[in-house]
């Protein structure tokens, strides 16, 4: 009976997963494909791995979505960290506006953060890098405040006063007594900021302006044309990069627990 | 200098780029082409069409939450009790597929369901009749589901992770049989798991324009498409601002419903 039970669950965990990976199975599958067709197999191939380095346009967008999700993550991680430690040194009532007011990129719906940033740009600046880059930033600060904040809430804030004590400017004590305590939050913050920005569609799409590509607007420009062979080919790449370092960290995690908080906070 | 100070960079950001932008799209909301005031692109929500695609929506929103939490919570007891390693691992498994584009997943989705497509080339060896699922609402659904699941699974994984086992064990040990445990343990201590579940899917399920523009063939409209449309087609970015506040409104009204006995700073097992 308990092993009827057994089997069931795990078939049951199977389906989901084959579920949830069954789509980039295809797109896999996909990026061998000797045919530019979608729906026929002909035969298997490796030039659109060659061809993708060629591809000056699919080239470009890669560089532009890597500077944004690393310029923007790591813009928004300071600004975050030093925004958390702000904050938490805040009295109830302006540490319950100001969580508030960073709670709203989160909760409100993409689209509304989108249109609601491009209304603002047009009235200043052009369209382009630029203002994709600030959107993204404000929407990356408020996940590095979330994965920081309950860092500092178990801080031990006498270790900081005492240093403060012995002569320890502010700046000074920041850098030797908080920091090092509030590092594995940081840095989940960080990752957790990257794969937004990466991850993002709609409000790059609604700030971006003409001219500026990420791998997703192209993409979606593309959905009626067709998309580009080479471009399965990259994502394929790029998944296989993030699942060889995700599995290294999850190894690497066992000993400590630090690095599994990572994980485990990202998003 | 005093700590509070560290976040002055933090308070001028959010005033520059999240504050002001919602002035802006209020303003353009509240406005007409000559800056005269007026409600119509608010009241634009209550229109036929637009009206159609709200409730469309809603019925989409709330189907695909709902299917969410049927297929997540039973995965989630099961990650929980199989012991696959460490949480880490599970996490890792849930997070993984969304490294891959999410517009190429969900184009995949389309190559699945297609007329043509994988799906029915399977179901043929077996004799069986094609399904004609693509552009209706059932590959939205499916796109969806597959979209958003993961963020179901996680926070009632962690919440469940987090139960205390001699909280368990205690009821069992007073004569809790196994459905007791589960009713009156496990799933009320998993409640703050799905209620961040629940935001965390019907936000952008009810929001979203991308999956129903590739899994409805342009056929099939949600709110989202006509927002999009407004600013990307027909220019008008008032109407399209007056229809986004009605929507937000909207979803903040849905979020604090959902919301009143939950989380303080949004540090509830999400993720």
């Amino acid at each position: 009976m308990v092993r009827v039970k057994n089997i069931f669950m795990k078939c049951y965990l199977a389906l989901i997963l084959f579920f949830l990976y069954a789509p980039i199975l295809v797109l896999v599958v996909l990026s061998f494909n000797d045919s530019r067709s979608r729906v026929t197999w002909g035969g298997f191939t490796l030039r659109w791995y060659g061809s993708l380095f060629s591809n000056r346009q699919i080239l470009e967008a890669l560089e532009t979505t890597l500077l944004l999700g690393f310029g923007s993550a790591a813009a928004a991680t300071v600004i975050g960290t030093f925004g958390a430690v702000g904050i938490q040194a805040m009295r109830k009532k302006g540490y319950q506006v100001v969580m508030s007011v960073t709670n709203i990129p989160i909760l409100n719906a993409d689209i509304v953060t989108g249109i609601a940033l491009m209304l603002w740009f047009v009235r200043f600046v052009p369209l382009g890098f630029g203002s994709v880059l600030i959107a993204h930033i404000t929407f990356n600060i408020p996940y590095v405040i979330l994965s920081v904040m309950p860092k500092l809430k178990s801080l031990n804030l006498s270790i900081y006063e005492a240093a403060r004590d012995l002569g320890a400017g502010s700046v000074y004590a920041f850098f030797h007594i908080v920091l090092p305590q509030i590092g594995s939050g940081i840095l989940a913050g960080f990752f957790m900021a990257l794969t937004m920005s990466m991850d993002d569609f709609v409000i790059t799409y609604f700030t971006k302006g003409a001219g500026v590509n990420t791998l997703s607007t192209m993409i979606y420009g593309e959905i009626r044309k067709g998309i580009k062979p080479e471009m399965y080919a990259l994502s394929t790449i790029l998944f296989a990069v993030i699942f060889v370092i995700l599995l290294a960290f999850n190894a690497l995690s066992g000993k400590g627990k630090n690095a599994e908080d990572v994980i485990e906070r990202s998003r | 200098m005093k700590r509070k100070y560290f976040a002055t960079p933090y308070i001028i950001w959010i005033v520059g780029f999240t504050i002001f932008p919602l002035i802006a799209i209020g303003v353009s909301a509240f406005t007409k082409e000559n800056g005269a005031f007026t409600w119509e692109n608010i009241l634009a929500i209550a229109e036929p069409i637009n009206r159609q695609a709200l409730f469309f929506s809603l019925a989409i929103a709330f189907g695909c939450t709902l299917l969410c939490i049927l297929l997540a919570y039973p995965a989630a007891l099961i990650l929980k009790s199989l012991r696959l390693g460490r949480k880490g691992f599970t996490i890792f498994l849930l997070v993984l597929p969304m490294w891959m584009n999410f517009i190429l997943r969900i184009l995949a989705w389309q190559m699945i369901l297609s007329k043509n497509g994988i799906l029915n080339f399977i179901l043929a060896k077996f004799g069986v009749r094609p399904l004609a699922v693509s552009n209706t609402w059932i590959a939205l659904m499916i796109g969806m589901v597959y979209d958003f699941l993961p963020y179901m699974i996680l926070p009632i994984f962690n919440a469940i992770s987090d139960i205390d086992e001699d909280l368990i064990e205690a009821a069992r040990d007073l004569g809790a049989g196994g459905a007791a445990v589960f009713g009156k343990v496990i799933f009320p201590l998993s409640m703050p798991g799905m209620l961040s579940g629940i935001v965390m899917v019907f936000v952008p399920a009810m929001t979203s324009f991308v999956i129903a523009d590739i899994l409805g063939g342009g056929k099939l409209q949600l709110i989202g498409n006509i927002i999009e449309q407004e600013f990307m087609k027909s220019m008008d970015w008032h109407l399209g601002a007056g229809l986004s506040i009605s929507l937000m409104l909207l979803v903040l009204v849905g979020l604090a419903f959902t919301m009143r006995n939950d989380r303080e700073d949004g540090g509830t097992a999400v993720w």
